[in-house]
């Protein structure tokens, strides 16, 4: 049935997995000289900087203050002093500001930290407001907006998304295997507290590992259980994760909780546990370092703030890199500089050689409709580049570019080489200004 | 080794790519039609090879210079031109003069092709139209269907297509294509071999020619005509698989391909069964091309999402 519905349907693609870390244990990184927080860590307003420079601050302060709801608090993931509160010109020509901190070498914790008091929705809610917790999946949306929405009363489901469709990437796969028990106990305060009847753990099935541990884990619990699901990209991404684990469609410009599911990522959850635990924000990350110019690929905890180039170094390369990536290779974020610190809501540093680095050279559109057949939205990706080279905003709405949910199938599919995910995603920002102007 | 940021590449995502490339689906393309390539010499002697080397050659001559004059990209290497060459040669006689294949290819490609924008703009099969102009422009010359010097000794006939004929001819001579017919047609051995290929590299879904070839067998049947004669005479298969299967012009979304196949397999019929002419496989494709675009626009998925909301 599944196979019959997707050769009519279409919607994904299988993409190799180069999985090769999914077994290394994660390592700690030795402690760097100093590291560098921007104030932009999540997707709201920038956070303030709370210290100034020459201040000494411990592992766990607060060092960035969140200026509205949308934002999430930034905290040091290092002791030592603060050499600089300044500007840099960051990723794709945006300013930020950035709190520079050179460590002691103590890691002494900051005496403030305690394990918050949760007795009931108000506080668990409260707990998170200062946990740094966005979510992890990337995207970086704070986390106590996101188990706050409206309609909470009509939520049903939590899912746990642990597709982890990525290629390289292992991070949530480590997350399952070196930390269950502070998933569970993140699924479970989240069910408590939010009064949320059930969770659904969501695992492709290129991870059997975690499954299977997950699953002797949940098997007393009622509320718990494992969802597997096919490893085909993007089975991760929010829409199409929520269609295969529970068979609800989200409406078009409609928010996924309108059909009463709540997705966390496996290791949001996971730090939300931790967090309940010990009352230490989250001032590290697990990071999938690999590419096939990586010399030793390694799962990293690192301190937030650690440069890519400390990184990259520990690990070792064997070439000179051509491309350096934070993120998956399919939606992550090409680098300019090696020295951009590593954000709460990375989760892997793929280096790439020069020759595997270049960019195809596209062709002409032969109309092979690989990328109408393969997107998981059922999109039509050649339409709408056409529809927006000819800044044909009635057309895009007709086609409803803005469903786009940016996961570059229809690049990577395509035989010309031809990059139309980027082209899409400017047809969606253009009928998006478009509309807005309309309305006005 | 270090670091360097200043030769680092900056590009919008994705950065890895499936391996397929527009080159490698022609190719394939090229290795699916040797079998019917092959098959043509040992049927219809050494001349079947110099009329396709002659077609190929023109085509993609044609292609070449065009671009060059027109001071454009060279396409030359994406191998589409080949293949143009391949199928055309392959609906020509094995008598033909060589000066026709060389007035198919520049109809085909330069007219049919690169006047409507080159690769990927064409309204119509340039392979059909090129044959199709032959056709009309040349009908004896292009329905002289005899082999001067077949390689192995075959006990068939020279004659007309079997459609055209009112003797039947066996019907494993009809699958082995030792009767007279163009190039390509007649061996429906190698054009099954063909599918096999485009099939196993995933180059083509099975969808076109399936339902094509099913709405002919079941229309055979409706009518009274005689299935398997009907399936293994004619372009049917060489046009079912090769032709029909473009990708430029035949819809891209599955419930159009079922449409588009559908069309064709009734406009065949319909002119076999009832037309002044023998043969419907190459003006059924021809209309249908023209239509692709209703098709695809009327036969889109509805995004997920999109749908009507309750």
């Amino acid at each position: 049935m599944n196979v019959l519905q997707r050769l009519l349907s279409g919607g994904g693609v299988r993409v190799p997995h180069h999985k090769d870390t999914a077994n290394y244990p994660t390592e700690h990184i030795p402690l760097p000289k100093k590291i560098v927080l921007p104030m932009s860590q999540h997707v709201g307003a920038p956070c303030e900087p709370c210290v100034k420079k020459g201040v000494r601050v411990y592992v766990g302060t607060m060092v960035g203050r969140a200026p509205s709801a949308m934002s999430m608090h930034i905290f040091s993931s290092v002791s030592g002093k603060v050499t600089a509160v300044e500007p840099i010109l960051y990723k794709a020509g945006r300013g930020d500001m950035v709190v520079i901190i050179e460590t002691d070498g103590l890691q002494t914790v900051d005496p403030s930290i305690t394990p918050p008091d949760v007795h009931d929705r108000e506080s668990f809610i409260a707990a998170l407001e200062v946990s740094g917790i966005v979510g992890m999946g990337g995207a970086g949306f704070p986390t106590d907006i996101k188990v706050t929405p409206k309609n909470l009363s009509e939520i049903d489901t939590l899912i746990i998304n642990g597709a982890e469709c990525e290629p390289y990437l292992t991070t949530d796969n480590r997350e399952f295997l070196e930390c269950p028990d502070s998933i569970l106990f993140g699924i479970r305060s989240c069910l408590k507290w939010l009064g949320i009847p059930s969770a659904l753990i969501c695992i492709e099935d290129n991870k059997p590992a975690a499954i299977d541990l997950m699953t002797r884990k949940t098997e007393k619990d009622p509320q718990i259980s494992v969802k597997v699901l096919e490893s085909r990209y993007p089975q991760g991404a929010q829409n199409v994760l929520i269609k295969n684990a529970t068979g609800r469609i989200v409406p078009r410009g409609a928010r996924h909780t309108s059909v009463g599911v709540m997705m966390l990522n496996v290791t949001t959850v996971s730090s939300i546990g931790k967090f309940l635990e010990t009352g230490m924000p989250l001032v590290t990350k697990r990071l999938t370092v690999a590419g096939d110019a990586i010399e030793n690929p390694k799962n990293l905890e690192v301190p937030i703030g650690v440069s890519i180039d400390d990184v990259v170094n520990y690990c070792g390369t064997t070439e000179e890199a051509g491309k350096i990536i934070i993120g998956g290779p399919m939606m992550g974020e090409a680098q300019m500089d090696v020295n951009y610190p590593i954000t709460r809501q990375n989760n892997g540093v793929l280096v790439f050689g020069k020759k595997s680095s270049a960019r195809p050279i596209a062709t002409p559109c032969i109309r092979c409709g690989r990328c109408v057949n393969s997107c998981p939205m059922g999109l039509c990706p050649v339409d709408i580049r056409n529809a927006y080279v000819e800044h044909n905003a009635q057309e895009l709405d007709r086609l409803m570019a803005d469903l786009c949910i940016g996961c570059g199938t229809c690049s990577y599919v395509c035989p010309a080489k031809r990059p139309l995910a980027p082209t899409v995603t400017l047809a969606k920002t253009f009928l998006k200004t478009h509309s807005n102007r309309e309305k006005r | 080794m270090e670091l360097h940021t200043s030769h680092l590449i900056v590009s919008p995502v994705p950065h890895i790519r499936d391996a397929v490339t527009t080159q490698r689906i022609m190719f394939n393309v090229i290795l699916a039609l040797c079998p019917a390539l092959i098959a043509s010499i040992v049927i219809f002697g050494w001349r079947a090879l110099l009329v396709e080397a002659v077609t190929v050659a023109a085509c993609v001559l044609s292609e070449y210079l065009w671009c060059r004059l027109r001071h454009k990209e060279l396409t030359v290497g994406d191998l589409s031109a080949v293949v143009t060459g391949l199928l055309l040669a392959f609906n020509l006689p094995v008598t033909v003069p060589l000066y026709l294949p060389v007035i198919g290819a520049v109809t085909a490609i330069i007219v049919t092709k690169e006047l409507f924008g080159g690769v990927g703009c064409n309204f119509a099969n340039p392979a059909i139209v090129g044959r199709i102009t032959l056709a009309v422009s040349f009908p004896a010359l292009m329905t002289n269907y005899t082999y001067p010097t077949p390689v192995v000794a075959c006990d068939a006939i020279s004659s007309a297509t079997p459609l055209g004929t009112d003797t039947a001819v066996p019907l494993l001579d009809l699958f082995l294509g030792t009767h007279g017919g163009v190039l390509g047609e007649t061996c429906c051995l190698a054009l099954l071999l063909g599918l096999g290929w485009l099939l196993f590299t995933r180059t083509i879904e099975v969808t076109i020619p399936l339902v094509y070839v099913g709405t002919v067998a079941v229309l055979s049947l409706i009518f009274q005509q005689g299935v398997l004669q009907q399936l293994l005479s004619g372009g049917l298969l060489l046009g079912a698989i090769f032709m029909a299967t473009d990708y430029v012009t035949s819809p891209f979304t599955r419930k159009g391909k079922i449409i588009f196949a559908l069309g064709c397999g009734i406009i065949t019929c319909a002119i076999r069964f009832w037309g002044n002419m023998n043969e419907g496989v190459s003006y059924s494709i021809l209309l249908m091309n023209l239509v692709v675009p209703i098709i695809n626009d009327k036969t889109r998925r509805t995004p997920m999402g999109g749908g009507k909301q309750k």
